[in-house]
């Protein structure tokens, strides 16, 4: 667009042509927003003539999950219970994506309320894996990843509380950031689990993700989870060589249950760094281990508290012919939320209540800070540490949706990051015997983006995994 | 979890649920906790329990009053309003349940 071989209509027109030709197959996307954005982009298109600079996002279409709140389009968490629900106010990322000149094109699907590591949960029907149209796209943000994937926008966002972001972008071979804790405002995020969920860019190269998380990044006085301390200049250290780098390695990745092809692919990516001159390292993260348990007694107990609002009352779906007061929230929620919700509610309600809060969820808490503590001590020692992003490629649909341990179990690789605070992303890494991709995790210190995002850019500078896209249907 | 628990649990929650997914989430439910179980291998004596991954507490502003959402915008999305007012069924004289 800047060197005028493209306008900023013509690259949102061919954003929706591509969107409109993959939805019935991929069913990545909830709503759209033809008007507003053709608007917005006439508008970036008009300002471009009379010579003015342009914002760094400018014209650039992306898509968002439609668990953050615009007040174009419905918001529904892809859930029943939120109904035709539209909200009186933008979320802080969507605030920044417009100044920043950003086009959103329509919101993705999603497992609902992110609770999910397929997105075979959301209300609305699967996303379809773009490599694979029998597999999943992963979740709980499939829908943004097979946006990116399907290259139908070169950007999207994504949240993640276990793995959301990260283990999607792998299933689909795009990029997906999850960034420390507190880096990124909540603020119109529908809140999930409050202390682990971070909304992050996806994209298919690491240079646009140091771009978009440079615009989204920062403090936000209406999340006061959000850290005041403003946000580097993401892109300008990128360029820094490998060499010397301290790459971390723990045996609790790479045990049983690893698909082997998965864990050649990352086991190659982490010799290729070594051959660049980074120094690999041998750490212990003893804990890690209890993360899967850990995390679905606190995140369920959060949820459960967070999902309290969905009642009835305020807003969205509400039981038609109510007893009661009491029966009029036992109906709805009920009624509108989706089997998987109820069971992480139910469990969370459980996991927090008398005589069982000590037991449960107070023992997690603790295990929590042990998983922390292994953090702060192998980065002492490291710069990242490498590791698979799931121990599978994406599976078929239907596949472990009946078995929600099997499921939760997916995110095995993920979750302590989470727990944790701290900074990962995943990377294309190669491809298994089926075609599907794999994906190469690295994680880094709380706030430690800049040196995480210049490992994984100097990864690409050397392969190609993230330039290969799915056949054209 | 016996199926009693999972009922009782519901109720907790507020959340309205047939015969078979009581027997479904029992099963599945029991499952998991089972499975959280192994955290009791952990020895946690000692150890402070982190509910925050970051080291923040007590983030204040002033106390001014600041533009918020109108009484209209908040209303918005009402499945039943009237009077700049939510409308329920009546919550007094019920039975605490």
């Amino acid at each position: 667009m800047r060197s005028g071989d493209d306008s900023a209509e013509e690259v949102v027109r061919r954003s929706f042509d591509r969107l409109e030709a993959l939805q019935s197959r991929y069913n990545a996307f909830l709503h759209r927003d033809r008007d507003r954005a053709f608007s917005l982009a006439r508008k970036i298109d008009q300002r471009r003539a009379k010579g003015e600079t342009l914002a760094p996002l400018a014209g650039v279409p992306i898509a968002v999950k439609d668990n953050m709140c615009t007040t174009f389009g419905a918001t529904t968490c892809g859930s029943r219970i939120l109904g035709s629900f539209q909200s009186r106010y933008n979320a802080h990322v969507i605030e920044r994506l417009e100044s920043a000149g950003a086009i959103v094109i329509g919101k993705t699907n999603l497992d609902e309320f992110a609770m999910g590591s397929s997105t075979e949960n959301s209300a609305f029907g699967p996303t379809l894996n773009p490599w694979d149209a029998t597999r999943v796209a992963g979740g709980s943000s499939g829908g943004s990843c097979a946006a990116v994937a399907a290259g139908i926008v070169p950007a999207a966002l994504g949240s993640d509380t276990g793995g959301s972001i990260r283990l999607p972008a792998a299933f689909c071979g795009v990029v997906g950031l999850k960034p420390s804790y507190g880096r990124v405002s909540r603020y119109g995020l529908v809140a999930f689990g409050s202390s682990l969920d971070q909304i992050g860019p996806i994209t298919t190269d690491v240079r646009d993700t140091a771009l978009v998380l440079g615009v989204i990044a920062g403090h936000d006085q209406r999340d006061s989870t959000s850290v005041d301390q403003p946000a580097p200049d993401y892109l300008a250290r990128l360029d820094r060589p490998l060499k010397g780098l301290r790459i971390g390695i723990s045996d609790e990745y790479f045990g049983e249950g690893l698909d082997r092809e998965v864990r050649d692919a990352v086991r190659a990516a982490i010799d290729l760094m070594s051959g660049q001159g980074a120094e690999v390292i041998s750490i212990h993260l003893p804990h890690m281990k209890y993360g899967i348990a850990c995390y679905y007694l606190i995140a369920t107990a959060e949820a459960s508290s967070n999902l309290a609002r969905f009642d009835g009352v305020h807003y969205g779906y509400r039981t038609s012919r109510p007893k009661d007061i009491i029966d009029l929230y036992e109906s709805s929620r009920g009624e509108g939320f989706g089997e998987e919700v109820k069971r992480r509610v139910m469990l969370g309600t459980y996991a927090l209540s008398s005589g069982y809060y000590d037991a449960y969820y107070l023992k997690a808490l603790k295990v929590r800070t042990l998983i922390k503590r292994d953090f702060d001590r192998a980065f002492e020692r490291v710069d990242v540490i490498a590791s698979p992003v799931a121990p599978t490629t994406a599976f078929r649909v239907g596949e472990k949706s009946s078995d929600p341990l099997a499921m939760y179990l997916s995110d095995i690789y993920t979750i302590s990051a989470n727990l944790a605070g701290i900074c990962a992303i995943s990377v294309p890494c190669g491809f298994d015997s089926q075609g599907l991709p794999i994906g190469l995790q690295l994680m880094g210190p709380v706030f430690g983006e800049e040196n995480l995002l210049a490992v994984a850019h100097q990864y690409q500078l050397h392969t190609d995994w993230h330039t290969r896209t799915p056949p054209r249907v | 979890m016996d199926e009693a628990a999972v009922r009782n649990v519901a109720r907790l929650a507020r959340l309205k649920i047939t015969d078979a997914e009581a027997a479904l989430f029992t099963s599945q439910l029991s499952k998991v906790l089972e499975y959280v179980e192994q955290l009791n291998e952990v020895d946690t004596r000692d150890v402070p329990p982190t509910a925050h991954p970051l080291p923040v507490s007590n983030v204040f502003r002033e106390d001014v009053v600041r533009p918020s959402l109108t009484t209209e915008q908040a209303l918005h999305n009402a499945p039943d309003r009237r009077d700049g007012f939510f409308r329920v069924p009546k919550v007094l004289d019920q039975e605490s349940s």
